[in-house]
C-alpha cells in the first residue's frame, strides 16, 4: 500500500472512529427537548453531506460523459449515485430513529424529512431509467441527461423549499438548535471531523464500487 | 434569426396538425371535464383545502396526458425528418411554447368548469388564476423535457410518470401553498416568495432543457 496515495483513506477511517467514540463520550450542552439526543448531530448530518458530495461527483461525471462519450465516466456516474443513495437512506433512518424519541413519531410530516425522501425518489427514478434501456451508449447518454436535469431539482428540494415552511428540525422555527450559540467549540471538535471523515469514507466506497464495476465489465467483454 | 423563423414554422406546424385532427385538445378537455364530473359525483360538495388539492391533482394527471404525447406520439420517421430540417433548439423551444399554450387553455377551461360545478370561488380569484397560469407553464416545461427523455428511452407511459413525479412534486407543493393563500384571501405581498420560487424553478428548468436537449436529440 502506497501511503502517498491512500493517506486520505486512513485519515477518513481515523476521523470516523474518532467521531464515533467521542460522539458518545464528549460532553454536550444541555438543551431543552434535545437533551442527550443532540449527539445524533454527529451521525445524522454527515450522512447528508456525504450524499450531496457523492451526487455532485455523479453530475460531474455525467457532464464529462456528454462531452467525451467515455464509458468510464458513465460507470463512475452511476456508482457514485449508488453510494450516495446508501448515505441518503442512512440519513433518513438515523433521522427517523431520532425523531421517534424527540418528536414522538418516526415520520412527523416535517418539510425536510418529506423533501429528502422525494430527493431520493429522483435518484431511484434515475436507476429505473437505466434499467429500462438496453443499449449501452444510449443508456449512458439518456441517463446522464436525466441526472443533470434532476440535480438542480434536488438542490431546490434540499436547500430552497425547506426555507419557506417551518421545519421541526433544531434551529428552525424557533426550536433550539446547534447554531451559533449552541454549537459550542466542544461539539465543533467532533462535528467537523465527523463530516470530513464520512465524506472521505463515502468517496472511498464510491471508488471501490467503480473499480468493481469496471472489472466486471472487463470480464464480460 | 434563423432560429426564430424555425420556431415560428414549427409552432405553425403543431397548430396546423392540431387543427386538422382536433384530437389533442378535444381529448384532453373531455378527459378533464369528465374527471371533474366524477369528482363532483363522489364528493358532491367541497371547499377550502380539499377543493384546492383536488384541483391540482386533476391538473397533474391531465397535464401528464396532454404533454406527454408531444414526443411520445411522433413516429421515428417524422422525428428523423424534423431532425434534418430544424435545429434541436428550435424544436424544443417550439414544443415547449406549444405545450404552454395548450396547457394554459386547458387549465383555464378546467378552472372555469371546476368552480362552476362545485359552486365555490376562492376569495382572491385573480391570484388563484395567476397560480394556475404559473402552474401550467411549469407543468408544460417540465413535462416536455421529461417526455423527450422518456420517448428516447423508448418506453412510453410508465417511465414518463416515474421520471416526472419527483421533479414535479416541489413545483406542486409550492403551487398548493400559493393557491391556498389565494383561497384564504391573504394579502398578496405574502405570496411573493412562492411566486419568486416558481419563476426561479421555471428559469432553471428552461435553462437546463435548452442546454441538454441538443445532446438528447442527436442519436
Amino acid at each position: 500500500m502506497n501511503i502517498s496515495q491512500s493517506w486520505w483513506k486512513i485519515l477518513g477511517a481515523v476521523l470516523v472512529i474518532y467521531s464515533t467514540v467521542y460522539g458518545f463520550l464528549s460532553t454536550v450542552p444541555a438543551l431543552p427537548i434535545l437533551h442527550q439526543s443532540i449527539r445524533n448531530l454527529y451521525f445524522h448530518v454527515p450522512m447528508w453531506f456525504a450524499m450531496i458530495v457523492l451526487f455532485s461527483i455523479s453530475v460531474f461525471h455525467s457532464i464529462k460523459f456528454l462531452n467525451n462519450g467515455n464509458e468510464d465516466s458513465d460507470l463512475k456516474a452511476v456508482q457514485s449515485v449508488n453510494a450516495g443513495i446508501v448515505f441518503g437512506i442512512l440519513g433518513i433512518v438515523t433521522g427517523a430513529i431520532w425523531a421517534r424519541f424527540t418528536w414522538g413519531q418516526a415520520w412527523s410530516f416535517d418539510v425536510k424529512q418529506n423533501f429528502a425522501a422525494i430527493a431520493l425518489l429522483l435518484y431511484f427514478a434515475y436507476l429505473i431509467l437505466r434499467n429500462a434501456i438496453d443499449e449501452e451508449q444510449k443508456r449512458a447518454k439518456i441517463s446522464a441527461i436525466y441526472n443533470i436535469f434532476a440535480f438542480p431539482m434536488m438542490v431546490v428540494l434540499l436547500f430552497v423549499l425547506p426555507r419557506i415552511g417551518d421545519s421541526l428540525h433544531p434551529g428552525n422555527g424557533g426550536n433550539p438548535g446547534f447554531n451559533a450559540y449552541d454549537l459550542d467549540s466542544r461539539m465543533r471538535m467532533v462535528f467537523y471531523p465527523a463530516c470530513a471523515g464520512w465524506i472521505m469514507i463515502g468517496y472511498w466506497i464510491y471508488t471501490l464500487l467503480a473499480r468493481v464495476a469496471k472489472l466486471e465489465k472487463k470480464k464480460t467483454l | 434569426m434563423q432560429l426564430i423563423k424555425e420556431v415560428k414554422f414549427l409552432i405553425g406546424k403543431e397548430l396546423l396538425l392540431e387543427w386538422r385532427s382536433k384530437y389533442a385538445l378535444n381529448g384532453v378537455v373531455l378527459y378533464v371535464v369528465s374527471t371533474i364530473f366524477v369528482c363532483f359525483l363522489s364528493f358532491v360538495s367541497l371547499s377550502g383545502v380539499t377543493w384546492n388539492a383536488l384541483f391540482w391533482i386533476i391538473m397533474l394527471f391531465a397535464s401528464i396526458n396532454a404533454v406527454s404525447k408531444s414526443f411520445l406520439q411522433e413516429s421515428k420517421g417524422r422525428q428523423l425528418y424534423i431532425y434534418t430540417i430544424a435545429s434541436p433548439l428550435a424544436l424544443i423551444i417550439s414544443k415547449t411554447i406549444y405545450n404552454v399554450l395548450l396547457m394554459l387553455l386547458l387549465t383555464l377551461i378546467a378552472l372555469a368548469f371546476y368552480t362552476l360545478v362545485f359552486d365555490y370561488v376562492p376569495q382572491d380569484m385573480l391570484l388563484y388564476i395567476i397560480a394556475t397560469i404559473l402552474g401550467s407553464i411549469s407543468f408544460s416545461m417540465i413535462f416536455t423535457m421529461v417526455s423527450a427523455i422518456a420517448s428516447k428511452a423508448g418506453n412510453g407511459g410508465m417511465l414518463m410518470s416515474i421520471l416526472s413525479f419527483p421533479v414535479i412534486i416541489p413545483v406542486i407543493t409550492v403551487l398548493i401553498k400559493l393557491s391556498k393563500n389565494a383561497i384564504d384571501g391573504l394579502d398578496r405581498s405574502v405570496s411573493l416568495d412562492e411566486i419568486g420560487i416558481l419563476l426561479t424553478i421555471n428559469v432553471l428548468v428552461a435553462a437546463f432543457s435548452l442546454l441538454l436537449f441538443p445532446y438528447l436529440w442527436k442519436d
